[in-house]
Protein backbone atom coordinates (compact mmCIF):
# COMPACT_ATOMS: atom_id res chain seq x y z
CA UNK A 1 0.00 0.00 0.00
CA UNK A 2 1.27 3.45 -0.95
CA UNK A 3 0.40 6.41 1.25
CA UNK A 4 0.02 9.91 -0.17
CA UNK A 5 -0.64 12.78 2.23
CA UNK A 6 -1.94 15.91 0.53
CA UNK A 7 -1.91 19.02 2.67
CA UNK A 8 -2.52 22.69 1.94
CA UNK A 9 -4.49 25.69 3.09
CA UNK A 10 -8.30 25.68 2.58
CA UNK A 11 -9.33 26.31 -1.00
CA UNK A 12 -5.83 25.90 -2.40
CA UNK A 13 -7.10 23.38 -4.95
CA UNK A 14 -6.31 20.02 -3.31
CA UNK A 15 -9.54 18.28 -4.32
CA UNK A 16 -9.59 19.80 -7.82
CA UNK A 17 -6.05 18.59 -8.58
CA UNK A 18 -6.70 15.21 -6.94
CA UNK A 19 -9.83 14.60 -9.04
CA UNK A 20 -7.71 14.76 -12.21
CA UNK A 21 -4.84 12.85 -10.60
CA UNK A 22 -7.13 10.01 -9.49
CA UNK A 23 -8.47 9.68 -13.04
CA UNK A 24 -4.89 9.29 -14.29
CA UNK A 25 -4.10 6.74 -11.56
CA UNK A 26 -7.17 4.68 -12.48
CA UNK A 27 -6.21 4.80 -16.14
CA UNK A 28 -2.79 3.47 -15.17
CA UNK A 29 -4.51 0.53 -13.50
CA UNK A 30 -4.00 1.56 -9.89
CA UNK A 31 -6.80 1.49 -7.33
CA UNK A 32 -6.85 4.59 -5.15
CA UNK A 33 -8.93 5.20 -2.02
CA UNK A 34 -9.38 8.63 -0.42
CA UNK A 35 -9.80 9.81 3.14
CA UNK A 36 -10.60 13.47 3.67
CA UNK A 37 -9.88 14.91 7.11
CA UNK A 38 -11.52 18.21 7.88
CA UNK A 39 -12.50 20.18 10.99
CA UNK A 40 -16.20 20.91 10.91
CA UNK A 41 -17.69 20.26 7.51
CA UNK A 42 -16.73 19.08 4.04
CA UNK A 43 -18.43 18.04 0.82
CA UNK A 44 -15.24 16.70 -0.71
CA UNK A 45 -16.55 13.15 -0.17
CA UNK A 46 -19.37 13.81 -2.65
CA UNK A 47 -16.89 15.10 -5.21
CA UNK A 48 -14.57 12.12 -4.82
CA UNK A 49 -17.47 9.65 -4.91
CA UNK A 50 -18.20 10.76 -8.46
CA UNK A 51 -14.95 9.01 -9.40
CA UNK A 52 -16.36 5.70 -8.22
CA UNK A 53 -13.64 4.97 -5.65
CA UNK A 54 -13.79 4.17 -1.90
CA UNK A 55 -14.10 7.46 0.04
CA UNK A 56 -14.22 8.19 3.74
CA UNK A 57 -14.31 11.38 5.77
CA UNK A 58 -13.12 12.18 9.28
CA UNK A 59 -14.01 15.35 11.18
CA UNK A 60 -11.62 16.43 13.92
CA UNK A 61 -14.12 18.90 15.47
CA UNK A 62 -12.39 20.69 18.36
CA UNK A 63 -9.03 19.04 17.76
CA UNK A 64 -6.17 20.01 15.50
CA UNK A 65 -7.04 18.27 12.22
CA UNK A 66 -3.40 17.38 11.67
CA UNK A 67 -3.08 15.68 15.07
CA UNK A 68 -6.32 13.88 14.34
CA UNK A 69 -5.04 12.74 10.94
CA UNK A 70 -1.71 11.58 12.38
CA UNK A 71 -3.00 9.24 15.06
CA UNK A 72 -5.71 7.92 12.76
CA UNK A 73 -3.27 7.00 9.98
CA UNK A 74 -3.17 3.34 11.04
CA UNK A 75 -6.94 3.08 10.97
CA UNK A 76 -7.07 4.74 7.56
CA UNK A 77 -4.51 2.30 6.17
CA UNK A 78 -6.42 -0.67 7.58
CA UNK A 79 -9.63 0.63 6.04
CA UNK A 80 -7.93 1.17 2.66
CA UNK A 81 -6.53 -2.39 2.73
CA UNK A 82 -10.05 -3.69 3.34
CA UNK A 83 -11.13 -1.80 0.22
CA UNK A 84 -8.37 -3.56 -1.77
CA UNK A 85 -6.84 -0.19 -2.56
CA UNK A 86 -3.28 0.12 -3.81
CA UNK A 87 -2.88 3.77 -2.85
CA UNK A 88 -4.36 5.63 0.09
CA UNK A 89 -4.67 9.34 -0.55
CA UNK A 90 -5.25 11.43 2.55
CA UNK A 91 -6.44 14.98 1.91
CA UNK A 92 -6.00 16.98 5.10
CA UNK A 93 -7.49 20.29 6.17
CA UNK A 94 -4.12 21.97 6.70
CA UNK A 95 -5.31 24.80 8.89
CA UNK A 96 -2.61 24.66 11.50
CA UNK A 97 0.60 25.88 9.92
CA UNK A 98 2.71 24.64 12.83
CA UNK A 99 1.87 21.03 12.13
CA UNK A 100 2.88 18.94 9.16
CA UNK A 101 0.93 15.71 8.99
CA UNK A 102 3.51 13.82 6.91
CA UNK A 103 4.93 10.53 8.19
CA UNK A 104 8.19 9.25 6.71
CA UNK A 105 7.56 6.66 4.03
CA UNK A 106 4.59 8.53 2.56
CA UNK A 107 4.61 10.82 -0.44
CA UNK A 108 4.17 14.25 1.11
CA UNK A 109 2.37 16.67 -1.20
CA UNK A 110 1.84 20.33 -0.33
CA UNK A 111 -0.71 22.17 -2.48
CA UNK A 112 -0.24 25.93 -2.55
CA UNK A 113 -2.17 28.64 -4.37
CA UNK A 114 0.04 30.96 -6.46
CA UNK A 115 -2.42 33.86 -6.18
CA UNK A 116 -1.70 34.17 -2.44
CA UNK A 117 1.55 35.87 -3.43
CA UNK A 118 5.26 35.03 -3.40
CA UNK A 119 5.64 35.56 0.36
CA UNK A 120 3.32 32.65 1.14
CA UNK A 121 5.98 29.93 0.73
CA UNK A 122 7.87 31.61 3.58
CA UNK A 123 4.80 31.58 5.82
CA UNK A 124 3.50 28.04 5.60
CA UNK A 125 6.37 26.40 7.48
CA UNK A 126 6.82 22.62 7.82
CA UNK A 127 3.75 21.96 5.66
CA UNK A 128 5.89 23.13 2.74
CA UNK A 129 9.46 22.68 3.94
CA UNK A 130 9.07 18.96 4.71
CA UNK A 131 7.06 18.10 1.57
CA UNK A 132 8.44 15.94 -1.26
CA UNK A 133 6.26 17.56 -3.90
CA UNK A 134 4.93 21.10 -3.98
CA UNK A 135 1.95 21.58 -6.27
CA UNK A 136 1.49 25.23 -7.25
CA UNK A 137 -2.11 25.87 -8.38
CA UNK A 138 -4.04 28.70 -10.05
CA UNK A 139 -1.12 29.83 -12.20
CA UNK A 140 -3.72 30.65 -14.86
CA UNK A 141 -4.64 33.78 -12.90
CA UNK A 142 -1.17 35.37 -12.77
CA UNK A 143 1.56 36.26 -15.27
CA UNK A 144 4.41 33.96 -16.21
CA UNK A 145 6.83 36.22 -14.30
CA UNK A 146 4.77 35.86 -11.13
CA UNK A 147 4.68 32.10 -11.48
CA UNK A 148 8.44 32.03 -11.86
CA UNK A 149 9.02 34.29 -8.85
CA UNK A 150 6.68 32.09 -6.80
CA UNK A 151 8.59 29.02 -7.88
CA UNK A 152 11.86 30.64 -6.86
CA UNK A 153 10.46 31.30 -3.39
CA UNK A 154 9.32 27.68 -3.05
CA UNK A 155 12.82 26.60 -4.05
CA UNK A 156 14.31 28.81 -1.37
CA UNK A 157 11.98 27.44 1.31
CA UNK A 158 12.37 23.77 0.29
CA UNK A 159 15.42 23.35 -1.97
CA UNK A 160 15.03 19.62 -2.62
CA UNK A 161 11.36 19.45 -3.51
CA UNK A 162 9.81 18.72 -6.86
CA UNK A 163 7.59 21.56 -7.99
CA UNK A 164 4.58 20.77 -10.17
CA UNK A 165 2.63 23.63 -11.72
CA UNK A 166 -0.94 22.43 -11.78
CA UNK A 167 -4.33 23.73 -12.75
CA UNK A 168 -7.28 22.30 -10.88
CA UNK A 169 -9.67 23.36 -13.63
CA UNK A 170 -7.90 22.08 -16.75
CA UNK A 171 -6.03 19.21 -15.11
CA UNK A 172 -2.60 20.49 -16.11
CA UNK A 173 0.09 18.84 -13.94
CA UNK A 174 -2.19 16.03 -12.73
CA UNK A 175 -0.60 13.35 -14.90
CA UNK A 176 2.82 14.36 -13.60
CA UNK A 177 1.59 14.03 -10.01
CA UNK A 178 0.08 10.63 -10.84
CA UNK A 179 3.44 9.55 -12.24
CA UNK A 180 5.25 10.56 -9.03
CA UNK A 181 2.63 8.69 -6.99
CA UNK A 182 3.05 5.53 -9.02
CA UNK A 183 6.84 5.66 -8.43
CA UNK A 184 6.39 5.97 -4.65
CA UNK A 185 7.37 2.85 -2.65
CA UNK A 186 4.89 1.16 -0.29
CA UNK A 187 4.68 2.40 3.32
CA UNK A 188 6.49 0.41 6.02
CA UNK A 189 5.15 -0.84 9.37
CA UNK A 190 6.52 1.74 11.79
CA UNK A 191 5.64 5.26 10.71
CA UNK A 192 7.32 8.29 12.24
CA UNK A 193 6.48 11.94 11.77
CA UNK A 194 8.90 14.03 9.73
CA UNK A 195 8.33 17.08 11.85
CA UNK A 196 7.55 17.30 15.59
CA UNK A 197 4.01 18.33 16.37
CA UNK A 198 4.11 21.62 18.28
CA UNK A 199 3.92 22.05 22.05
CA UNK A 200 0.42 21.56 23.35
CA UNK A 201 0.84 22.09 27.04
CA UNK A 202 -0.81 25.41 27.73
CA UNK A 203 -3.93 25.74 29.86
CA UNK A 204 -6.03 26.68 26.83
CA UNK A 205 -5.46 23.16 25.56
CA UNK A 206 -7.18 21.82 28.66
CA UNK A 207 -10.22 24.05 28.55
CA UNK A 208 -9.29 27.36 30.25
CA UNK A 209 -11.38 30.11 28.61
CA UNK A 210 -10.34 33.23 30.55
CA UNK A 211 -8.12 35.40 28.40
CA UNK A 212 -5.73 37.18 30.78
CA UNK A 213 -2.23 35.69 31.06
CA UNK A 214 -2.45 35.44 34.87
CA UNK A 215 -4.89 32.54 34.49
CA UNK A 216 -2.47 30.50 32.44
CA UNK A 217 0.26 28.04 33.35
CA UNK A 218 2.77 25.91 31.53
CA UNK A 219 4.96 27.17 28.70
CA UNK A 220 3.96 30.76 27.93
CA UNK A 221 5.50 32.85 25.18
CA UNK A 222 5.18 36.63 25.45
CA UNK A 223 4.53 38.78 22.43
CA UNK A 224 8.18 39.92 22.49
CA UNK A 225 9.27 36.29 22.17
CA UNK A 226 10.27 35.79 25.83
CA UNK A 227 9.31 32.27 26.89
CA UNK A 228 8.68 31.30 30.52
CA UNK A 229 7.45 28.31 32.40
CA UNK A 230 4.83 28.93 35.07
CA UNK A 231 3.77 26.15 37.39
CA UNK A 232 5.21 23.40 39.50
CA UNK B 1 22.21 24.75 -24.59
CA UNK B 2 20.70 23.50 -27.83
CA UNK B 3 19.54 25.91 -30.51
CA UNK B 4 15.89 25.95 -31.42
CA UNK B 5 15.39 25.57 -35.15
CA UNK B 6 11.78 24.41 -35.18
CA UNK B 7 8.66 24.55 -33.05
CA UNK B 8 5.96 22.03 -33.95
CA UNK B 9 2.34 22.02 -32.86
CA UNK B 10 0.75 18.59 -33.21
CA UNK B 11 -2.94 19.41 -33.13
CA UNK B 12 -5.46 17.60 -30.92
CA UNK B 13 -9.19 18.02 -30.39
CA UNK B 14 -11.60 20.96 -30.25
CA UNK B 15 -14.26 21.71 -27.62
CA UNK B 16 -16.63 19.12 -29.11
CA UNK B 17 -13.94 16.46 -28.98
CA UNK B 18 -13.56 16.36 -32.79
CA UNK B 19 -10.12 16.36 -34.40
CA UNK B 20 -8.80 19.79 -35.32
CA UNK B 21 -8.87 20.61 -39.04
CA UNK B 22 -5.09 21.02 -39.23
CA UNK B 23 -2.80 18.18 -38.22
CA UNK B 24 0.52 19.86 -37.66
CA UNK B 25 2.01 23.38 -37.72
CA UNK B 26 5.75 23.91 -38.09
CA UNK B 27 7.29 27.28 -37.17
CA UNK B 28 10.87 28.41 -37.75
CA UNK B 29 12.98 31.14 -36.09
CA UNK B 30 12.32 34.61 -37.53
CA UNK B 31 8.64 33.89 -38.14
CA UNK B 32 5.85 35.94 -36.61
CA UNK B 33 2.61 33.97 -36.51
CA UNK B 34 -0.78 35.45 -35.71
CA UNK B 35 -3.58 33.65 -33.85
CA UNK B 36 -7.06 34.96 -34.65
CA UNK B 37 -10.62 33.90 -33.93
CA UNK B 38 -13.78 34.96 -32.07
CA UNK B 39 -13.73 35.44 -28.28
CA UNK B 40 -13.71 32.11 -26.49
CA UNK B 41 -12.47 30.22 -29.57
CA UNK B 42 -9.38 28.88 -27.80
CA UNK B 43 -6.63 31.34 -28.77
CA UNK B 44 -5.28 31.71 -25.24
CA UNK B 45 -5.52 27.97 -24.72
CA UNK B 46 -3.29 27.39 -27.75
CA UNK B 47 -0.72 29.84 -26.37
CA UNK B 48 -0.85 28.13 -22.97
CA UNK B 49 -0.29 24.73 -24.56
CA UNK B 50 2.91 26.08 -26.08
CA UNK B 51 4.01 27.73 -22.83
CA UNK B 52 3.54 24.49 -20.91
CA UNK B 53 5.06 22.43 -23.74
CA UNK B 54 1.97 20.23 -23.39
CA UNK B 55 2.31 16.54 -24.19
CA UNK B 56 -1.32 15.57 -24.71
CA UNK B 57 -2.02 16.31 -21.04
CA UNK B 58 -4.38 19.30 -21.44
CA UNK B 59 -8.04 19.33 -22.57
CA UNK B 60 -6.90 20.11 -26.14
CA UNK B 61 -4.66 16.99 -26.26
CA UNK B 62 -2.09 18.95 -28.27
CA UNK B 63 1.58 18.03 -28.30
CA UNK B 64 4.34 20.58 -28.65
CA UNK B 65 7.71 19.52 -30.06
CA UNK B 66 11.00 21.36 -30.12
CA UNK B 67 13.33 20.47 -32.99
CA UNK B 68 10.97 17.62 -33.81
CA UNK B 69 11.21 15.99 -30.38
CA UNK B 70 9.22 16.04 -27.14
CA UNK B 71 11.25 18.19 -24.72
CA UNK B 72 12.50 16.63 -21.48
CA UNK B 73 10.98 17.38 -18.09
CA UNK B 74 13.60 19.89 -16.92
CA UNK B 75 13.16 21.96 -20.09
CA UNK B 76 9.40 21.87 -19.56
CA UNK B 77 9.51 23.07 -15.97
CA UNK B 78 12.74 24.80 -14.97
CA UNK B 79 12.54 28.53 -15.84
CA UNK B 80 16.34 28.57 -16.05
CA UNK B 81 16.18 26.11 -18.94
CA UNK B 82 12.84 27.01 -20.41
CA UNK B 83 13.27 28.96 -23.62
CA UNK B 84 9.77 30.42 -23.76
CA UNK B 85 8.49 33.84 -22.71
CA UNK B 86 4.77 34.50 -22.41
CA UNK B 87 2.83 37.72 -22.14
CA UNK B 88 -0.47 36.36 -20.90
CA UNK B 89 -3.87 38.02 -21.01
CA UNK B 90 -3.68 38.90 -17.28
CA UNK B 91 -3.67 42.64 -16.76
CA UNK B 92 -2.68 42.84 -13.10
CA UNK B 93 -0.04 41.66 -10.69
CA UNK B 94 -1.18 40.07 -7.43
CA UNK B 95 2.23 39.87 -5.72
CA UNK B 96 2.58 42.16 -2.74
CA UNK B 97 6.12 43.42 -3.49
CA UNK B 98 7.78 46.49 -4.89
CA UNK B 99 8.55 46.64 -8.59
CA UNK B 100 12.28 46.45 -7.89
CA UNK B 101 12.05 43.53 -5.44
CA UNK B 102 9.88 41.60 -7.88
CA UNK B 103 12.13 42.15 -10.88
CA UNK B 104 15.18 41.14 -8.83
CA UNK B 105 13.51 37.87 -7.83
CA UNK B 106 12.46 37.26 -11.39
CA UNK B 107 15.97 37.92 -12.70
CA UNK B 108 17.26 35.41 -10.14
CA UNK B 109 14.72 32.78 -11.19
CA UNK B 110 15.86 33.19 -14.80
CA UNK B 111 19.58 33.28 -13.90
CA UNK B 112 19.90 36.89 -15.07
CA UNK B 113 22.01 39.64 -13.64
CA UNK B 114 20.04 41.98 -11.35
CA UNK B 115 21.28 45.11 -13.12
CA UNK B 116 18.70 44.25 -15.78
CA UNK B 117 16.10 45.62 -13.34
CA UNK B 118 16.70 49.27 -14.15
CA UNK B 119 16.66 48.51 -17.87
CA UNK B 120 13.24 46.81 -17.58
CA UNK B 121 11.73 49.81 -15.83
CA UNK B 122 13.22 52.24 -18.39
CA UNK B 123 11.81 50.25 -21.30
CA UNK B 124 8.41 49.88 -19.63
CA UNK B 125 8.28 53.64 -19.23
CA UNK B 126 8.69 54.13 -22.98
CA UNK B 127 5.49 52.12 -23.54
CA UNK B 128 3.25 53.65 -20.93
CA UNK B 129 1.99 57.10 -20.02
CA UNK B 130 2.61 57.76 -16.35
CA UNK B 131 6.01 56.42 -15.31
CA UNK B 132 6.63 53.39 -13.12
CA UNK B 133 9.06 53.82 -10.19
CA UNK B 134 11.24 51.04 -8.70
CA UNK B 135 9.71 51.65 -5.27
CA UNK B 136 6.07 51.36 -6.43
CA UNK B 137 4.04 48.46 -5.05
CA UNK B 138 3.25 46.13 -7.96
CA UNK B 139 -0.39 45.92 -6.95
CA UNK B 140 -1.01 49.67 -7.36
CA UNK B 141 0.08 49.72 -11.01
CA UNK B 142 -2.72 50.31 -13.49
CA UNK B 143 -3.65 47.75 -16.13
CA UNK B 144 -1.64 49.58 -18.79
CA UNK B 145 1.38 50.06 -16.52
CA UNK B 146 1.34 46.39 -15.48
CA UNK B 147 1.10 45.37 -19.11
CA UNK B 148 4.03 47.62 -20.09
CA UNK B 149 6.12 46.21 -17.24
CA UNK B 150 5.24 42.63 -18.23
CA UNK B 151 6.26 43.37 -21.83
CA UNK B 152 9.58 44.98 -20.82
CA UNK B 153 10.27 42.10 -18.43
CA UNK B 154 9.82 39.67 -21.31
CA UNK B 155 12.13 41.66 -23.58
CA UNK B 156 14.94 41.74 -21.02
CA UNK B 157 14.69 39.22 -18.17
CA UNK B 158 12.75 36.47 -19.95
CA UNK B 159 14.49 37.15 -23.28
CA UNK B 160 13.86 33.77 -24.99
CA UNK B 161 13.93 32.32 -28.50
CA UNK B 162 10.17 31.61 -28.34
CA UNK B 163 7.85 34.50 -27.48
CA UNK B 164 4.09 34.21 -26.93
CA UNK B 165 1.97 37.35 -26.82
CA UNK B 166 -1.70 37.37 -25.81
CA UNK B 167 -3.50 40.56 -26.88
CA UNK B 168 -1.00 43.37 -26.56
CA UNK B 169 -3.45 45.86 -28.10
CA UNK B 170 -6.09 46.29 -25.42
CA UNK B 171 -4.12 47.91 -22.61
CA UNK B 172 -3.71 51.38 -24.09
CA UNK B 173 0.04 50.92 -24.50
CA UNK B 174 1.87 51.54 -27.76
CA UNK B 175 1.13 48.23 -29.48
CA UNK B 176 3.38 48.51 -32.54
CA UNK B 177 6.36 49.55 -30.38
CA UNK B 178 5.59 46.75 -27.93
CA UNK B 179 5.46 44.18 -30.72
CA UNK B 180 8.74 45.45 -32.16
CA UNK B 181 10.33 45.22 -28.72
CA UNK B 182 9.17 41.64 -28.15
CA UNK B 183 9.62 40.27 -31.65
CA UNK B 184 13.38 40.66 -31.91
CA UNK B 185 15.08 39.20 -34.98
CA UNK B 186 15.51 35.44 -35.19
CA UNK B 187 12.80 34.62 -32.66
CA UNK B 188 9.72 32.48 -33.02
CA UNK B 189 6.82 34.77 -32.16
CA UNK B 190 3.13 33.95 -31.79
CA UNK B 191 0.71 36.83 -31.34
CA UNK B 192 -2.93 36.42 -30.33
CA UNK B 193 -4.79 39.42 -31.66
CA UNK B 194 -8.17 40.90 -32.54
CA UNK B 195 -6.39 43.84 -34.23
CA UNK B 196 -6.28 43.83 -38.06
CA UNK B 197 -3.00 45.78 -38.16
CA UNK B 198 -1.19 43.32 -35.91
CA UNK B 199 -2.83 40.33 -37.62
CA UNK B 200 -1.65 41.48 -41.06
CA UNK B 201 1.85 42.29 -39.79
CA UNK B 202 2.40 38.55 -39.29
CA UNK B 203 3.68 36.15 -41.92
CA UNK B 204 0.99 33.52 -41.34
CA UNK B 205 -2.08 33.39 -39.15
CA UNK B 206 -3.76 30.52 -37.37
CA UNK B 207 -7.56 30.70 -37.44
CA UNK B 208 -9.37 29.27 -34.39
CA UNK B 209 -12.99 28.27 -33.86
CA UNK B 210 -14.73 26.19 -31.17
CA UNK B 211 -11.41 25.46 -29.44
CA UNK B 212 -9.74 24.05 -32.54
CA UNK B 213 -7.36 25.20 -35.30
CA UNK B 214 -9.40 25.60 -38.52
CA UNK B 215 -6.79 26.79 -41.01
CA UNK B 216 -3.45 28.52 -41.44
CA UNK B 217 -3.46 31.48 -43.83
CA UNK B 218 -0.31 32.92 -45.38
CA UNK B 219 -0.43 36.72 -45.65
CA UNK B 220 -0.64 37.56 -49.38
CA UNK B 221 1.04 40.48 -51.17
CA UNK B 222 -2.39 42.10 -51.49
CA UNK B 223 -2.88 41.83 -47.73
CA UNK B 224 0.57 43.28 -47.11
CA UNK B 225 -0.44 46.32 -49.16
CA UNK B 226 -3.65 46.64 -47.14
CA UNK B 227 -1.50 46.35 -44.04
CA UNK B 228 0.76 49.28 -44.94
CA UNK B 229 -2.33 51.43 -45.60
CA UNK B 230 -3.76 50.32 -42.24
CA UNK B 231 -0.51 51.19 -40.46
CA UNK B 232 -0.79 54.76 -41.72
CA UNK B 233 -4.41 54.91 -40.55
CA UNK B 234 -3.46 53.37 -37.23
CA UNK B 235 -0.61 55.82 -36.65
CA UNK B 236 -3.03 58.64 -37.38
CA UNK B 237 -5.49 57.17 -34.84
CA UNK B 238 -2.68 56.88 -32.30
CA UNK B 239 -1.67 60.51 -32.77
CA UNK B 240 -5.28 61.59 -32.25
CA UNK B 241 -5.47 59.37 -29.20
CA UNK B 242 -2.35 61.00 -27.77
CA UNK B 243 -3.67 64.49 -28.38
CA UNK B 244 -6.97 63.68 -26.69
CA UNK B 245 -5.18 61.98 -23.77
CA UNK B 246 -3.04 65.09 -23.23
CA UNK B 247 -6.17 67.19 -23.01
CA UNK B 248 -5.72 68.65 -26.51
CA UNK B 249 -8.41 69.45 -29.09
CA UNK B 250 -8.75 67.64 -32.41
CA UNK B 251 -11.13 70.00 -34.22
CA UNK B 252 -8.63 70.31 -37.10
CA UNK B 253 -8.39 66.56 -37.60
CA UNK B 254 -9.24 65.28 -41.06
CA UNK B 255 -11.51 62.31 -41.39
CA UNK B 256 -9.76 59.90 -43.75
N1 LIG C 1 -8.50 29.53 -11.55
C1 LIG C 1 -8.25 28.39 -10.92
N2 LIG C 1 -9.10 27.97 -9.97
C2 LIG C 1 -8.84 26.82 -9.33
C3 LIG C 1 -7.68 26.05 -9.63
N3 LIG C 1 -7.69 24.96 -8.81
C4 LIG C 1 -8.79 25.04 -8.06
N4 LIG C 1 -9.51 26.15 -8.36
C5 LIG C 1 -10.76 26.60 -7.71
O1 LIG C 1 -10.48 26.87 -6.35
C6 LIG C 1 -11.59 26.52 -5.51
C7 LIG C 1 -11.17 25.58 -4.38
O2 LIG C 1 -10.73 24.35 -4.92
P1 LIG C 1 -10.78 22.98 -4.11
O3 LIG C 1 -10.17 21.93 -4.98
O4 LIG C 1 -12.12 22.71 -3.54
O5 LIG C 1 -9.77 23.31 -2.93
P2 LIG C 1 -9.38 22.42 -1.65
O6 LIG C 1 -7.96 22.73 -1.33
O7 LIG C 1 -9.71 20.99 -1.89
O8 LIG C 1 -10.35 23.05 -0.55
P3 LIG C 1 -10.73 22.45 0.91
O9 LIG C 1 -10.83 20.97 0.77
O10 LIG C 1 -12.05 23.09 1.21
O11 LIG C 1 -9.64 22.90 1.83
C8 LIG C 1 -12.62 25.90 -6.46
O12 LIG C 1 -13.57 26.90 -6.75
C9 LIG C 1 -11.82 25.52 -7.68
O13 LIG C 1 -12.60 25.53 -8.85
C10 LIG C 1 -6.78 26.53 -10.66
O14 LIG C 1 -5.74 25.94 -10.99
N5 LIG C 1 -7.12 27.71 -11.26
N1 LIG D 1 -9.78 22.25 -27.52
C1 LIG D 1 -10.45 22.57 -26.39
N2 LIG D 1 -11.08 21.62 -25.67
C2 LIG D 1 -11.76 21.96 -24.54
N3 LIG D 1 -11.86 23.20 -24.05
C3 LIG D 1 -11.25 24.19 -24.73
C4 LIG D 1 -10.52 23.94 -25.93
N4 LIG D 1 -10.01 25.11 -26.38
C5 LIG D 1 -10.43 26.06 -25.50
N5 LIG D 1 -11.18 25.52 -24.50
C6 LIG D 1 -11.82 26.25 -23.38
O1 LIG D 1 -12.61 27.30 -23.91
C7 LIG D 1 -12.55 28.46 -23.09
C8 LIG D 1 -12.18 29.70 -23.89
O2 LIG D 1 -10.88 29.54 -24.46
P1 LIG D 1 -9.79 30.71 -24.52
O3 LIG D 1 -9.73 31.47 -23.24
O4 LIG D 1 -8.52 30.10 -24.99
O5 LIG D 1 -10.42 31.64 -25.66
P2 LIG D 1 -9.83 32.95 -26.38
O6 LIG D 1 -9.93 32.69 -27.83
O7 LIG D 1 -8.49 33.28 -25.85
O8 LIG D 1 -10.89 34.05 -25.96
P3 LIG D 1 -10.69 35.66 -25.79
O9 LIG D 1 -10.64 36.25 -27.16
O10 LIG D 1 -11.92 36.04 -25.04
O11 LIG D 1 -9.43 35.87 -25.01
C9 LIG D 1 -11.56 28.13 -21.98
O12 LIG D 1 -12.27 27.80 -20.80
C10 LIG D 1 -10.78 26.94 -22.51
O13 LIG D 1 -10.32 26.10 -21.45
MG1 LIG E 1 -10.87 19.73 -0.74
MG1 LIG F 1 -7.79 34.84 -24.69
ZN1 LIG G 1 -1.69 21.70 14.82
ZN1 LIG H 1 -2.62 25.22 23.91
Amino acid sequence: MKLVVVAGTPGSGKTSVLMHTIRSLKQAGMSPAVVKIDCLWTDDDKRFERLDIPVRIGLSRDMCPDHFAIYNTDEMLTWAREQDAGVLINETAGLCLRCAPYPDGCLAVCVIDVTTGPNTPLKVGPLLTTADVVVATKGDIVSQAEREVFRERVNEANPGCRIIEANGLSGQGASELAEVISETPDVGQELNLRHNAPLAICTLCTGETRVAKKHHMGVLRHIDGFTEYRGE
Amino acid sequence: MQDIHELTIICGIDKSGAKEDVEKIRICPGEIIGIVGPTGSGKSSLICDIEQLSQGDTPTRRKILINGKAPGRDIRTDPRKKRIAQLSQNMHFLADMTVEEFLRMHAKSRNRNSDTVEQVIDIANTLTGESIQPGHQLTILSGGQSRALMAADIAVISDSPIVLIDEIENAGIKKQEALKLLAAEGKIVLVVTHDPVLALMTKRRIVMRNGGVRQVITTSTGEMNVCSELVKLDNYMMSLRDTIRQGGLVEQAVVV
